[in-house]
């Protein structure tokens, strides 16, 4: 009997685990479409870093990000200083995801140690977006986000610290999720800001998020900073009956969100109301107008001491030199991009004697600020939704002469990274024919909540993730 | 006296004795193999992430309550930045503003009278690993060709406490120092010993006049190793200063390294400009409340403590004798040793200190009997018996029995033979010369080893030259 | 808020970055900018906010002291630059470090 061929740009990976289990395809076969599909359409978008030849698991296959550390896959975190670098460990969520089945096919792209909102920081080049290949997929996980919207992987982790799943995926037009702090492992990641990282699922649709972050979520005794994780629930629900939802009335009103943005997202608050629920208005005036500054405080804060391990002695690239400090500073100028070079100066110089009151203290305090904001807020609404990019995807090369651009970015997702909350972006609609994403945001281990609201949303949008020219 | 005085301030590193290092669970072995005890977290490969060890914070909270130091209720770990090839995250968590131990006061009997030193802090790091210096000039790091890293070392837990400048001198702060190492020995936290390295200190050493309010320029004296030459190296250093100053110059903040076999001090390559450490709370670890369960837990796993026992045996002994008591952790035997306190306090201090023996393992009763019959016993006997004294199921009279010889049977044809071969001195003994006996006594004790008793001789030779 | 060519000199000193010439100018110019956008933190008066360096309120998170096996010596050295036996090799320090 001949079957339907597998159509890796429609399927879920929901799907693919019934055809699995349903023995209508073999995992070979599942995995041998995903290849064809890397083979047809990786060398344009340019997804993956590393392709894997033979699958190392039985269920659905996996792309993960090139910051999660793969136990004898090369892991470069998009760094010329890690090439070549081969993990004799694995993260912990790749060790989950081996012991749930998932092969892998390979590591995505991404900013080089995930500081970038393009993959344009990547230092193995940027990727590109399957909607429009001109464009950038949003970043730093561009990678895993065109993978799996241009039906490369049925699904894929990508790790946030103020963005990197939610933009790429409102810029790619599918799921992305950047689950509570501490939720899931930290260990093995290829570290940015460790109190703001988290690892987390781009799928296409909202079950496929709650699926794969039920595979990776839980405490870790490896990373002390996890915690025990609520049972997840698979959404099922279509109606948003009795749900509030608070629309952050800063976040709305920001600077340089684009009408055709504004337009998709208020359309989805309309359709909110027309599912039950109770839609209202909130106020994070210090989050949004601090949370910027702050997050570019914090973050490069401790990315500067967490990229001090590369120093050409255990691992990693090495420069000749004939003495050690020489050789140290001559190895992480030439293996570190312009971006960890600029982030790292300017994390040592707010850490540096002096100015640690004025830079990184104040910035955690203006985090206090930011979680008691954001705590308020959650009294009265069970989500709150904003656009999660301002814009659209954009042209390669639009802003990678203006850091501050760039930065600009991420001011919509990066207050609740702030503050350790949950964030979900479902697709809502489009701009100029590019997706358009909607982010919700949740008290703390508040995943179902998001995974019900969004879950019903998604019904009620009924976007098509297959991006149009692919169709 | 001199119008100088010493300000002398400490800085003590101690290893402690844990399985597994500080944040990962490497075994803590240093006589392996280089880089055999090596995982992702010491070695800090990219995304290897720290999880304390218990019994490293218990052990540091034990020592803050036998220091006196009040316990943080909130303490955490920071990271302290900077680049060496021992450093491997390129950062040392160590902690900074808020130590789980904080002030406290730590009392040092002296012969006067106690000395209250005050603890500023007492705070849980991560040791560095090992570099080793190749090639070059006399082994000497400047012109070494390249430096070898071993990480088996690095990642250790390592205590560090630090006094206030109360100490006056070298002789105080050695006092303070054997103090405290018997205090951390017998908490059970670390081996503490200099010459493996568990303990190391360095000094801030300073002077100024008698009466003179704050303090001049300090040199810091680093590596400290040798409980022998720690009080020269800072009687050298206290007098140089002073000479620096009444020569009318100025002492510049410097660091020495002490070389413990010599005493001698060198000074270090200066640094061109003040270290910027950025130190920041380490976000890959939570803070740590230690909370009444845990401090009342280790509140109750501190033993008595020695400087109270040493403020007890002041009333029996001499101040240094009891002071040598209870700083080689020997106290206690003699605690339980019966007989004149004197004599079984120099016995323990010399004879039992001279063997070796581990005072836990002698039996008080049986050592206060040896005490009592030494009068009565050859030297060498005697000395063999302290020897013994640790034995299990050492007793000392059937071991007395059996070594001494006393059998008269045994005793008497040697005598005769003795007596046959010195006719000169019979005649002369015979004659009224006594001192001759001990002559006599000495042949037999040649001839017996020195274990012939001596009472016993004596009697049989008396006996046999009357006759 | 304008930094001088010496203090990006001296961070990059303190970050181990021998930059070039031409990037000592960038980034002066990029940071400059960056630290202007920054330093609005400072307007608010946070005096008696305490600071957040951690999301969640986790606390005594730790292990026993129990030891788990090492890493085979061909997985420590899997990615060494260079090896000398079993140490890894760096060139000469040329200085006395201790933290």
């Amino acid at each position: 009997m001949s079957r339907a061929p597998i159509d890796t740009l429609r399927l879920t990976a929901e799907e693919a685990l019934g055809l699995l289990e349903r023995k209508e395809v073999s995992a070979r076969e599942l995995w041998d479409a995903y290849r064809a599909a890397i083979d047809a359409r990786d060398e344009e978008l340019h997804c993956f870093l590393t392709h894997v030849d033979e699958p190392n698991g039985e269920g659905v296959p996996i792309a993960l990000k090139d910051v999660i550390g793969t136990k004898g896959i090369e892991t470069t975190a998009g760094s010329k200083i890690l090439k070549g670098f081969v993990p004799v460990y694995d993260s912990t969520v790749a060790r989950r995801c081996k012991d749930a089945g998932l092969a892998t096919l390979g590591k995505t792209n991404t900013d080089e140690f995930a500081m970038g909102s393009s993959t344009e920081n990547s230092a193995f080049g940027p990727s590109r977006n399957p909607w429009d290949p001109s464009r950038v997929p949003g970043g730093s996980g561009g990678g895993s986000a065109a993978a799996v919207a241009g039906g490369l992987a049925p699904w894929a982790l990508g790790s946030d610290t103020g963005g990197s799943i939610k933009q790429p995926a409102a810029l790619c037009g599918i799921v992305g999720l950047r689950p509570t702090y501490g939720t899931v492992s930290r260990y093995g990641i290829v570290a940015f800001a460790s109190s703001l990282d988290q690892v987390g699922p781009t799928t296409k649709t909202v079950r496929d998020c709650a699926l794969l972050y039920r595979i990776i979520a839980g405490r870790d005794p490896n990373d002390s900073t996890t915690a025990d994780v609520p049972a997840v629930e698979l959404p099922e629900r279509e109606d948003l009956k009795g749900v509030r939802v608070g629309v952050p009335r800063q976040m709305v009103e920001a600077e340089g969100i684009e009408p055709g943005v504004r337009d998709a997202f208020e359309r989805t608050l309309e359709l909110a109301r027309e599912l039950g629920a109770e839609v209202g208005e909130c106020e994070l005036p210090l989050s949004v107008e601090y949370g910027l500054p702050c997050y570019y405080l914090v973050a490069p804060a401790e990315a500067s001491s967490n990229l001090s391990r590369y120093d050409g002695v255990r691992y990693g690239l090495r420069a000749p030199d004939a003495g050690y400090h020489e050789m140290v500073m001559r190895t992480r100028d030439e293996g570190f991009g312009d971006e960890p070079k600029r982030r790292i100066m300017l994390g040592t110089y707010a850490l540096s004697a002096g100015y640690y009151e004025a830079y990184y203290g104040q910035a955690q305090k203006v985090r206090t600020v930011i979680r008691r904001e954001h705590a308020d807020a959650f009294e009265r609404f069970d989500v709150l939704v904003s656009p999660t990019s301002p814009t659209v995807a954009f042209e390669l090369g639009a802003k990678t002469q203006d850091p501050l651009a760039m930065y600009a970015n991420d001011l919509l997702t990066i207050p609740s990274c702030m503050a350790g909350l949950p964030g979900l972006n479902v697709p809502c609609g489009l701009s100029e024919g590019l997706p358009v994403g909607l982010q919700l945001i949740g008290p703390q281990f508040a995943e179902n909540t998001l995974f019900a609201v969004g879950h019903a949303l998604e019904r009620a949008i009924g976007f098509d993730y297959v991006p149009k020219r692919l169709r | 006296m001199t119008e100088w005085e010493p300000v002398i301030g400490l800085e003590i590193h101690v290893h402690l004795k844990t399985r597994t290092k500080m944040f990962c669970a490497c075994e803590v072995v240093y006589s392996d193999p280089p880089n055999s005890h090596t995982c992702p977290v010491c070695l800090a490969h990219p995304g290897a992430l720290p999880v304390p060890n218990l019994l490293a914070i218990e052990h540091t909270v034990k020592l803050g309550l036998a220091l006196g130091c009040e316990i943080a209720t909130r303490a955490l770990f920071h990271r302290k930045n900077y680049f060496y090839p021992d450093n491997p995250k390129g950062y040392q968590i160590s902690q900074y503003d808020v130590p789980l131990c904080g002030r406290g006061v730590f009392v040092v009997p002296k012969p006067g009278g106690d000395q209250q030193v005050g603890i500023t802090r007492a705070h849980l790091e991560e040791d560095a690993a090992k570099n080793v210096h190749i090639g070059g000039a006399g082994g000497r790091i400047g012109g070494s060709a390249h430096t070898n890293v071993d990480f088996n070392r690095g990642g250790t837990p390592l205590l560090e406490i630090v006094t206030e400048p109360d100490l006056r001198s070298a002789d105080d702060a050695k006092r303070f120092l054997q103090l405290l190492r018997q205090t951390i020995v017998e908490l059970g936290i670390s081996d503490a010993e200099m010459e493996k390295g568990t303990l190391r200190a360095d000094a801030n050493v300073s002077v100024r006049k008698r009466g003179e309010a704050g303090y001049r320029t300090r040199t810091e004296l680093k590596n400290m190793n040798s409980f022998n030459f720690i009080a020269r190296g800072m009687q050298a250093e206290i007098e140089r200063q002073i000479g620096v100053w009444e020569a009318g110059g100025e002492v510049v903040q410097q660091t020495f390294d002490f070389d413990a076999a010599s005493g001698a001090l060198t000074p270090r390559r200066s640094k061109e400009e003040a270290e910027d450490y950025r130190y920041f709370p380490e976000p890959d670890l939570v803070p740590v409340e230690p909370g009444d369960q845990l401090v009342e837990r280790a509140r109750a796993a501190v033993p008595e403590l020695p400087g109270t026992r040493l403020r007890r045996l002041e009333a029996e002994l001499d101040f240094d004798l009891a002071e040598g008591l209870v700083t080689s952790g020997r106290d206690r035997l003699y605690a339980r040793t019966p007989g004149d306190r004197r004599a079984v306090a120099n016995v323990l201090m010399n004879e039992l200190a001279g063997k070796g023996i581990d005072p836990e393992a002698v039996d008080g009763d049986e050592l206060g009997k040896l005490v009592g019959a030494r009068a009565s016993l050859p030297r060498p006997v005697f000395a063999e018996a302290i020897a013994r004294s640790g034995d299990e199921g050492f007793r000392a009279e059937p071991y007395l029995a059996e070594v001494a010889v006393t059998d008269v049977g045994e005793l008497g044809p040697l005598i005769d033979t003795i007596l046959a071969a010195n006719p000169g001195q019979v005649a002369a003994f015979r004659g009224g010369k006594d001192g001759l006996l001990g002559f006599f006594v000495g042949q037999v004790m040649k001839e017996t080893g020195g274990k012939a008793d001596p009472r016993a001789v004596n009697e049989l030779l008396r006996a046999k030259l009357a006759g | 808020m304008a930094i001088t060519r010496e203090q990006v000199l001296h961070v990059a000193k303190l970050a181990h970055l021998d930059l070039t010439v031409e990037e000592v100018d960038r980034f002066r110019e990029q940071l400059s900018a960056i630290l202007d956008a920054v330093s609005k933190v400072s307007e608010l008066d946070l005096a008696d906010v305490p600071p957040t360096s951690h999301p969640l309120e986790l606390v005594n998170v730790w292990r026993d002291d129990e030891p788990s096996p090492s890493l085979p010596l061909d997985d420590v050295f899997a990615n060494a630059p260079e090896r000398d036996g079993d140490f890894f090799r760096v060139p000469p320090t040329g200085e006395v470090r201790e933290p």
